[in-house]
């Protein structure tokens, strides 16, 4: 079964967004998207200080098959990129919504909820795309 | 809903995630592509190839059609069982499929001839046939097995009748042999060891348990993608099509140029082809840098100009990023690929990448 946290925002382009205490925010792919990715094999990460748009381009996620954009779902600037990745990529197959996690970013405007999707939402458009 | 081979319901039963293939609902992985390349190289996997073409030609004059249609000379072939390789072109040279030929007796041959080229394979044999009386039938309610790795032939073997087990064994490199309802050929895609086996349709899930039960690894297309590209075998409509000739694909081993006085189709063609210094040539590529190698990515070759990677991915058995790639004519050692708009360096390296379990290119 796919996994999928409550505490967490998620986009339509299966995306994980978690809040941090500091008002930082904390990035990742979803465990349905690792799954349809398969093992992965390279991970493309943006440079810390980096500013990024919301929508733009933040990662690039390789597996044995192809390769996958990660967009930034918010405005903000890279405080920290999950180093580890450069040499386990697998780490996101294995533990998307922990250790796997891609981006931390300083959001440079306030987090329109509204953009991005509830649990329950996410849940929702996985069961469509299945259907 | 696409075709489905008479094994789609075993691998469903196995986990398989399923994905469109030229119309075939084919298995692409069982859970991890990169664990089932492993299986192959290490010990033993199996992949579905059932909705591969097979096709029988007959017919007195047989031997002499195939010296016309195919690029390889199946003069070569004089032991029945045994297995070419080769390009079957049209009149340009351009490559319409690439496919195996075995010699089964004087008045019959058959082919295995890609799934995605079907229709136009055998609308192209057949108005070549025709002169030749020669008649052009596609094997129907069949399956095929690929067993590949090192303990491949070892652990597929209980699945031959005891009668011919000995035999099956026994058999050469690129030979074939009926074993009684089965048809097994030491022939493969991968770059290992192996048989392909070809099963009446009925018998097709019961050789499938059987096989796993032995402990051969099921595999997808994934795995036959990656393990196919360490071994620098080409993929038709990939590496090559009817608008590439063997020269520019790294088949010019398969084109039989002796006897001289040999026509078949596309030879003019080549022979023009074979005399010009312009004509691009097909190399391997090591990634020098982390990341991925693509299909269609630009390759930059200082001095000389640019060419397109034809397949690039991701070697697990070297953990690095290989690729096939077609290039302007000349010597150098690297070039340099365009990967999302950064110019990454490779090292153009002679192929196979891996073969029999070995890397052969040094890291």
């Amino acid at each position: 079964m796919i996994e999928l946290p409550g505490d967490l925002l998620y986009t339509e382009e299966h995306e994980w967004l978690r809040r941090e205490d500091d008002g930082s925010v904390t990035i990742g792919i979803t465990d349905h998207a690792q799954a349809a990715l398969g093992d992965l094999v390279y991970v493309e990460l943006p440079e810390v200080g980096q500013e990024l748009d919301s929508g733009g381009d933040m990662a690039v996620v390789e597996s044995v098959k192809a390769a996958s954009d990660v967009y930034s779902p918010i405005a903000g600037v890279v405080e920290e990129v999950n180093e580890s990745l450069a040499d386990d990529p697998e780490i996101i197959n294995g533990d998307p919504y922990g250790s796997g996690w891609i981006v931390r970013l300083r959001p440079s405007e306030k987090i329109n909820e509204d953009e991005l999707l509830s649990p329950i939402a996410y849940q929702e458009l996985l069961d469509e795309e299945d259907a | 809903m696409g075709l489905k081979t008479p094994l789609f319901a075993s691998h469903v039963a196995a986990g398989a995630k399923i994905v469109d293939f030229g119309g075939w609902d084919m298995p692409l992985h069982y859970g991890s592509q990169k664990e089932e390349h492993h299986a192959v190289r290490n010990t033993a996997g199996v992949f579905d190839v059932s909705h591969m073409t097979i096709v029988d030609l007959n017919g007195d004059r047989v031997r002499e059609f195939l010296r016309y249609l195919l690029a390889n000379d199946v003069a070569r072939l004089q032991t029945p069982g045994k297995a070419l390789y080769s390009a079957m072109l049209n009149d340009n040279g351009g490559v319409i499929d690439d496919l195996i030929v075995y010699f089964m007796h004087e008045c019959w041959f058959r082919l295995i001839v890609n799934a995605a080229t079907r229709d136009k394979d055998l609308a192209w044999m057949q108005k070549q046939a025709h002169d030749f009386s020669v008649t052009v039938t596609e094997v129907a309610g069949t399956a095929m097995l690929a067993v590949q790795g090192p303990k491949a032939r070892e652990l597929a073997s209980g699945c031959v009748d005891a009668k011919w087990r000995e035999a099956a064994l026994a058999l050469p490199p690129f030979t074939g042999m009926q074993a009684g309802q089965l048809f097994i050929a030491r022939t493969g895609y991968t770059g290992e060891d192996g048989w392909e086996i070809v099963m009446p349709a009925a018998a097709a899930a019961s050789t499938w348990d059987q096989l796993l039960a032995a402990g051969v690894a099921p595999c997808g297309l994934g795995a036959r993608d990656t393990l196919r590209l360490e071994a620098a075998m080409n993929l038709y409509g990939t590496d090559m099509d009817e608008t590439v000739s063997p020269l520019e694909a790294g088949m010019g081993w398969t084109i039989a140029w002796e006897p001289r006085e040999r026509e078949f189709i596309g030879r003019a063609s080549l022979e023009r082809k074979r005399s010009d210094p312009t004509l691009q040539r097909f190399v391997g590529l090591l990634l020098e840098d982390k990341g991925v190698l693509r299909n269609h990515q630009r390759v930059v070759v200082a001095g000389q100009g640019e060419g397109e990677i034809t397949s690039g991915g991701y070697s697990p058995t070297m953990e690095r990023s290989i690729a096939l790639a077609r290039l302007p004519a000349g010597q150098s050692e690297s070039a340099a690929v365009d990967v999302r708009g950064k110019l990454l360096q490779v090292r153009i390296v002679p192929t196979p990448f891996v073969r029999n379990g070995k890397i052969r290119i040094k890291t």
